[in-house]
């Protein structure tokens, strides 16, 4: 099967998504890679990969029609299984590095003995830790925090758990922390030392892209570990796993586009994809808001998902998805928690400071005048989304429908606050916000592609003196 | 407003390669190293000068009493394409000039401050006369306030009416020509020691006119697809010495014809425009710019132009120190009263819709694919109403309209990944309308 590929390659995170011959969305994939957009790019696109081969396994069942009535159940336990395979991969390789980058740091004080990951996929094969009771090398208080770390795996996966991200760097991030703490009392290993090794190993780790054997070993590793019977799921797998995915095209967008190799042809601004991805989720938008990373971006478009007019932020990232991301670590709270939060406020706090880094002094001000926690969130997510609504104005006002998309789109006290805004500037109207809106720049992008795509179709078709028929642009599996 | 060398311009990312330039940018290159060296050897020789700004100036008239002008702006753009505005508005900033004032302010006040060695490497002289002329530009008058302070010299003051309603009236006329007789031709005799000679102005202005037949005539090449010139980029190499030194002077009456000649064999051929990385490649895009340049990337801004295929056919700052594509021209007939004419017409004098007006027509006349606005940080003469500019010319002409943000001579507003990503995404955007979605 061929397919088109749309990647945004965002200053927080890197989105693709993944078309059909019949430009319907195959998959989904996402990565918060920073380090290179090379990178980036080789994951989201692995991901969004993963993430199609999971839809050909739906297809494959709903073909089969021996699953049964619980197809979606199987799926999603399927999925879950996957998923801590994959986490578990990642811990293997985790620990790794982490050996690796241990035994270059200066002589321990003490000499114990040096020891693997226990039941660690992937782990360094070493002596058994357990027996020294105070393990005082860095390798060995960090080797103790992953064995830890490996059997509390199979609890983030459950089914019904919630993570609080989906991103190995946050989930491994967050739990090695909780466990450094106490491994750094115990062992007398710095913690700041502890933490110091996980930031430089992180990077390796997430800078490693999923390939197809992978997805055939996770994938093994969830059959296996499902009750019951699999036979049809299983017959499903092997038929996903067997059909060839090929790349047609590749479109780029976001601040990344410029530094990969993409053809001056397939690179696309982020203004013109999040324009005709937000038409493509839903056709009656005209105007789109984005709040991205540091990019907020109001955009006028046409009945037909043409860009009219556009303004984004200028110089200042203030109100961007980037001052959360602050707001957050101020808090130590995670990205996710800080709209629910926010969303329980009773008496929101009027935040005057548009400057990110002024905004955390007042934060800790009126922390220690004894706000509530709530209460100033609230009034930081207002805070951002009334500079969104200058930008709005500034680019023509907002007009039915409007759609908002971005990462911000999915944080409710944002969402809140800007319907309550807009209501009041511009009346009644429609607001539309996709669960899967941190995908329309990608979308946008993919469907350049496929477009360009007919084109060559029809350019081909044209020089064989044949009639091209034209292709129908349907983006169904969006809601 | 005239810089001379494009290659030579400061901020981050250096360009190795060499500029590429036509003769009549070398010749007015030229022009203007001479015209710093002749200032920098005035206490010398024993000439007088007057420091002026572009809008509004009173060239032929400051030149009939064979006095130099001096303009302020032209040494602070100059600067900032050497690399060295930056450390001028840093010293101005230590000596009290806060971050939101004026950035030609602010490195003309740190070029002085340091010596006030100009562009050309050569100390400029101190002025004998402060010829404040400030057409359209409030700022101009605590400018030379500051002058003053620190020169301790004369000042004569030429206000000029706003044209509030659109119109010149006969009294807005005589005030100004009143002025001109009553406070500053006196302040020129003074300064000069020499006599108003009447004679020479008119000859002056009548070679003003001349070459302002030719500048036009450059200027509206760009109706021709392709355009062989650009008209922002390389406009503001082609009203250089019209804005600045030389109107009035038969070496601006040279260089236009020399220019024209040039202009005309370029169109002849169906040639584009040349820019600093060479002879421009197919022309995609046809742009009306509002809104000065930014100075301290001059070479790179204008690069995202070219490589995109842009070609900015007509543009409201090279209108700055002067319009001349809507039939005025100096009148040696009436000497005072053109130049009234002249200073109340110069592009920030004129109100917001008579701007609103002039753009729409030049997107017509000069099959223009839309306009695009860079809104100046520091210039409040022109960033005040750009929006409504914008949206009454979309509205009117239906052709998209685009806006960027950067500042003239402070190189820490020029922000290259965002302007880049706002013009890509106006030229992307232009062609998306054109193709009706398909591209």
């Amino acid at each position: 099967m061929r397919y088109c590929v749309g990647i945004d390659l965002g200053s927080t995170t890197t989105k693709a998504v993944i078309l059909d011959d019949d430009g319907e969305i195959l998959g989904r994939g996402i990565t918060n890679s920073r380090s290179n957009y090379e990178v980036a790019r080789d994951v989201s696109v692995s991901e969004a990969l993963i993430d199609a081969r999971f839809g050909l396994v739906r297809q494959a069942l709903a073909t089969q029609g021996d699953a049964g009535d619980d197809a979606d159940g199987l799926l999603n336990q399927l999925e879950q299984g996957f998923r801590e395979s994959q986490y578990r991969r990642q811990l293997g390789l985790l620990c790794k590095v982490l050996k690796r980058l241990a035994s270059d740091l200066p002589a321990p004080i003490v000499v114990a003995s040096g020891g693997g990951c226990h039941g660690i996929a992937d782990a360094p094969t070493c002596g058994s830790g357990g027996d020294v009771a105070a393990p005082s090398t860095p390798w060995e208080a960090a080797e103790t925090i992953l064995t830890q770390m490996q059997a509390e795996a199979g609890e983030l996966f459950t089914e019904g758990s919630s993570r609080k991200s989906d991103f190995f760097r946050d989930l491994a991030g967050g739990l090695y922390l909780g466990l450094a703490e106490g491994e750094a009392r115990r062992s007398g290993v710095p913690y700041d030392q502890l933490v110091g090794l996980y930031d430089k190993a992180i990077l390796e780790v997430e800078n490693e892209p999923p390939t197809d054997e992978d997805f055939g070993q996770h994938m093994a590793a969830a059959l296996s570990n499902m009750a019951g019977a699999t036979g049809p799921l299983e017959r499903a797998v092997a038929r996903a796993a067997d059909t060839p995915l090929e790349q047609a095209v590749c479109v780029g967008t976001g601040y990344g586009r410029a530094t990969l190799p993409f053809e001056k042809e397939h690179i696309r601004s982020e203004i013109l994809c999040h324009g005709l991805g937000a038409h493509a989720m839903f056709p009656g938008t005209r105007t789109v808001l984005d709040i991205g990373g540091q990019d907020t971006k109001a955009i006028q478009v046409d009945d037909r998902g043409i860009v009219t007019s556009f303004q984004m932020n200028d110089r200042c990232a203030a109100g961007c998805g980037r001052y959360l991301g602050y707001i957050a670590d101020e808090m130590n709270l995670g990205l996710h928690e800080l709209g629910p939060l926010a969303c329980e406020s009773k008496r929101p706090v009027k935040i005057n400071s548009t400057c990110t880094v002024f905004a955390g002094a007042e934060l800790r001000e009126r922390l220690s005048l004894g706000e509530e926690r709530a209460d100033i969130l609230a009034g930081l997510h207002r805070s951002i989304v009334l500079r969104a609504m200058s930008l709005l104005a500034r680019s023509g006002g907002v007009d039915d429908e409007f759609t908002f998309t971005g990462g911000v789109a999915k944080n409710p006290a944002a969402v809140n606050a800007l319907a309550k805004l807009v209501h009041e500037n511009y009346g009644e109207l429609t607001l539309n916000i996709s669960p899967d809106s941190i995908y329309t720049g990608a979308l946008g992008a993919a469907l350049f592609a496929f477009r360009s795509l007919a084109d060559d179709v029809e350019a081909d078709a044209a020089a064989d003196d044949s009639v091209a028929a034209s292709t129908p642009l349907t983006t169904g599996g969006t809601p | 407003m005239t810089p001379s060398d494009p290659s030579a311009h400061g901020g981050t990312s250096v360009t190795a390669a060499p500029a590429q330039k036509d003769d009549s940018q070398r010749q007015q290159k030229t022009m203007l190293a001479e015209h710093y060296h002749r200032l920098s050897q005035a206490e010398s020789t024993g000439e007088k000068c007057v420091y002026t700004f572009v809008p509004g100036n009173l060239t032929e008239l400051v030149r009939s009493f064979d006095l130099l002008p001096v303009l302020p702006e032209i040494n602070a753009l100059q600067s900032a394409m050497r690399g060295s505005s930056k450390d001028y508005i840093s010293l101005a900033e230590k000596l009290g000039h806060s971050e939101d004032v004026c950035t030609y302010v602010k490195a003309d006040v740190g070029m002085l401050r340091k010596g006030n060695v100009g562009p050309t490497g050569e100390r400029l002289p101190d002025p004998d006369l402060l010829l404040l002329s400030y057409t359209g530009c409030f700022t101009f008058l605590k400018w030379f306030e500051i002058l003053k302070e620190e020169y301790d010299c004369p000042v004569v003051m030429l206000h000029t009416p706003y044209q509030g309603d659109g119109v010149i009236t006969d009294s807005m006329r005589k005030y100004v020509v009143d002025q001109i007789k009553q406070k500053v031709i006196p302040a020129l005799e003074k300064v000069s020691g020499k006599a108003y000679d009447e004679e020479r102005l008119r000859e002056m202005l009548a070679r003003s006119a001349k070459a302002e037949d030719d500048l036009v005539a450059v200027l509206e090449s760009a109706k021709q697809t392709p355009s062989p010139i650009d008209s922002y980029f390389g406009g503001v190499y082609y009203i250089g010495p019209m804005f600045t030194a030389f109107r009035g002077t038969e070496a601006a009456v040279g260089y236009y014809q020399a220019l024209r000649a040039e202009v005309e064999a370029r169109a002849a051929a169906g040639q584009g425009p040349i820019t600093p990385e060479g002879p421009m490649g197919e022309e995609k895009f046809r742009i009306v710019v509002e809104g000065p340049p930014n100075w301290t990337h001059f070479r790179q801004f204008w690069r995202m132009f070219s490589e995109e295929g842009a070609v900015v056919v007509a543009s409201t700052y090279t209108k700055v120190g002067g319009v001349y594509d809507f039939g005025f021209r100096h009148d040696p007939d009436h000497p005072l009263e053109t130049l009234a004419d002249y200073c109340m017409g110069c592009y920030t004098n004129l109100n917001l819709p008579t701007r609103v007006d002039m753009i729409s027509k030049y997107i017509e006349d000069y099959s223009a694919d839309g306009l695009l606005i860079n809104s100046v940080k520091s210039c409040n003469s022109f960033s005040a109403g750009q929006l409504m500019i914008l949206r009454e010319v979309e509205a009117r002409t239906g052709r998209p309209g685009g806006f960027i943000e950067s500042d003239l001579v402070d190189p820490r507003y020029f922000s290259e990944a965002n302007i880049k990503n706002r013009l890509e995404s106006y030229f992307q955007m232009i062609e998306q309308k054109r193709s009706g979605g398909a591209a």
